[in-house]
């Protein structure tokens, strides 16, 4: 849904590929989800081991500095960590989970890896509240029992996640709310806490849940300037699924924004077309750690 | 891609034959024990030019005196995002922290370096060039603050991979990038020889339970530049009680004496974060 009056912002260089590795598939099913993912939803496929490595081998021709997965559940990969190879051979590597799928002899060898890889390794695992009673209720039940083992599991083996918290809660947004999740963290065992806050996107499933956005947040070209494309994580980055190549994890289910076939079809500007750009703009907010 | 929009400075050190040395340093953060250390071991070392990579102020006392020693040394300098801050009297050193407590701690020694720094010691700093290149040995050297691309951005060594160096090089026709910023030393090579030298800071330690800083020298060898990072143990006890006369933070007299950093630490990849105590 673009507007021939929608701004379009500048790419730079790509700092950062994201990998829709598990499409939009995913073991549970948030009300909160701004891609609507779920167990039997395949808006995009899982990619292939040769789809993944293509696009990591033109990233790296390109430069790129820096790789990140996300889904759905990166996990629920078959070949996942075939990817983290791939990916971690070029450049620092991001995992974007609900951690519910890391059993022990996965956070063993995912920690290995951190452990001996040329490059950084960090595992970023989303959790919405402070308890089942907080958090279940926007991710489903028993989903913060086993997130809560997930980490466990990683810490044992000497990997410790970053937790991502998407503020559907006001109050986690506060010192004190940021304060509460690193006492939830060293209480798992985590030495070097790590929380990163997220606004909720008014799209997909959050959409419903929210109400979305009104017809007058929208980005006009006159909010744009040359920091621009610094800040918005679309001046820098890049997202491939398994349908093509889109500017960011956030629209991939906005057919309007697809940019090509390939990774290199997109290295170029961008047409910022939804209202969820509104979202970016106004928290300055990106997906990176 | 660069918004460092004014030109690098080019230092000529004339004919400097095979076998030079030249010493570069970077974040002194107010640590003026540690820059006459520095300059003192460079010199020892034969070095025969010293370079500043930038961040004159922030941490530690008596900004005024690391300036003052900057100006009266043999050293040419560069712009950090603090030097930059500092010298345009900005509200704070932009270093966009989110975590409140890191904000925080920023905060106080952003405001107490901005008081006491002289009006005439911040037009020098706001005079500085964000960029400086010379040659060595024939080979291109270019020196940055930051990033070649950006004064603020870091390049850490577990989050610099070597496609993004191959990138920097190419685009600054450099064949050695050197920066600092983070804080913390590292050198990447690509097979060619190319690569980026961090020189890491001798304003505080380099968060390895070590007290000593570090800086770097580069040696013109027949084979090309040889980066040599050196710790530099100074009198870091002599900084800790002046720290606490001016009424710093014990956050950060700890990290003088322990090597351990305790605040601002969110800006840490993973693997870096994991190597402290905190
Ligand atoms: S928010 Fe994450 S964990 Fe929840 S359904 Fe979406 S992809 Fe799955
Ligand atoms: S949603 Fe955000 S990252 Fe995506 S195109 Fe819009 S501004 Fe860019
Ligand atoms: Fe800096």
């Amino acid at each position: 849904m673009t507007a021939s009056s929608d701004p379009t912002l500048p790419f730079l260089h790509l700092d950062t590929l994201w990998l829709q590795v598990t499409g939009t598939v995913c073991n549970i099913a948030c009300r909160h989800c701004f891609i609507s993912c779920g167990p039997k939803v395949r808006i995009h496929d899982l990619m292939t081991v040769d789809q993944c490595r293509a696009a990591i081998d033109a990233a790296a021709a390109h430069g790129c500095r820096a790789y990140a997965f996300t889904g759905g559940e990166p996990f629920l990969h078959p070949d996942i960590l075939a990817l983290v190879d791939l990916a971690l051979a070029r450049g620092p590597l991001d995992i974007l989970s609900n951690g519910m799928l890391i059993d022990e002899p996965l956070a063993q060898a995912l920690a290995r890896r951190f452990r001996e890889a040329p490059h950084g390794f960090d595992v970023r695992i989303s959790l919405d509240g402070l308890s089942a009673e907080e958090n279940d209720p926007v991710r489903g039940r028993g989903v913060f029992d086993a997130t809560v083992q997930g980490i466990r599991n990683l810490v044992a083996a000497g990997m410790e996640p970053v937790v991502a918290v998407t503020t559907v809660h006001a109050d986690h947004e506060s010192a004190q709310g940021r304060q509460a999740f690193y006492e939830l963290l060293r209480g798992l065992g985590v030495a070097h806490p790590r929380v990163k806050l997220i606004p909720p996107f008014r799209i997909g499933r959050e959409a419903r849940r929210s109400g979305g956005y009104g017809p007058l947040e929208r980005l006009t070209a006159a909010m744009i300037d040359d920091d621009s494309p610094w800040v918005l994580q679309c001046g820098t980055s890049r997202m491939v699924t398994n349908r093509g190549a889109w500017p960011c994890p956030i629209l991939v289910n906005d057919d309007g924004a697809r940019m090509g076939d390939r990774l290199d079809d997109a290295l170029r500007p961008c047409t910022l077309g939804s209202p969820a750009c509104h979202t970016c703009h106004v928290e300055g907010f990106s997906c990176r750690t | 891609m660069s918004d460092l929009s004014a030109p690098a400075a080019c230092v000529d050190l004339g004919q400097l034959p095979v076998g030079s040395t030249v010493a570069l340093f970077g974040g002194i953060y107010n640590n003026h024990l540690a820059l006459h250390a520095t300059v003192a071991d460079a010199r020892r070392r034969g070095a025969a030019a010293v370079f500043f990579l930038g961040d004159t102020g922030g941490f530690g006392p008596h900004p005024d005196r690391s300036v003052e020693g900057l100006r009266s040394l043999p050293v040419h300098s560069i712009a950090g995002n603090y030097d930059h801050s500092i010298g345009s009297d900005a509200a704070d050193c932009a270093c966009g922290y989110t975590d409140p407590r890191d904000n925080h701690f920023a905060q106080i020694s952003y405001d107490y370096t901005l008081a006491n720094t002289a009006a005439e010691h911040k037009g020098w700093l706001a005079a500085l060039p964000h960029s400086a290149r010379f040659e060595l040995g024939g080979q291109r050297v270019l020196l940055c603050h930051g990033s070649p691309r950006k004064q603020n951005e870091f390049l850490w060594h577990s989050t610099t991979p070597a496609a993004y160096i191959d990138v920097l090089c190419r685009e600054q026709q450099a064949d050695l990038v050197c920066c600092t910023h983070t804080g913390m030393h590292w050198e990447r090579r690509l097979a060619d020889g190319r690569g980026v030298v961090n020189v890491g800071a001798i304003g505080r330690p380099a968060n390895d339970g070590r007290t000593c800083v570090w800086y770097a020298l580069l040696h013109s060898t027949p084979a090309g530049l040889r980066a040599e990072l050196v710790p530099l143990s100074y009198d870091h006890e002599g900084l800790a009680r002046e720290m606490r006369d001016e009424g710093l933070p014990a956050e950060f007299v700890e990290t003088i004496e322990t090597g351990w950093w305790t605040t601002c630490l969110e800006i840490l990849p993973p693997r870096e974060r994991m190597a402290g105590r905190y």
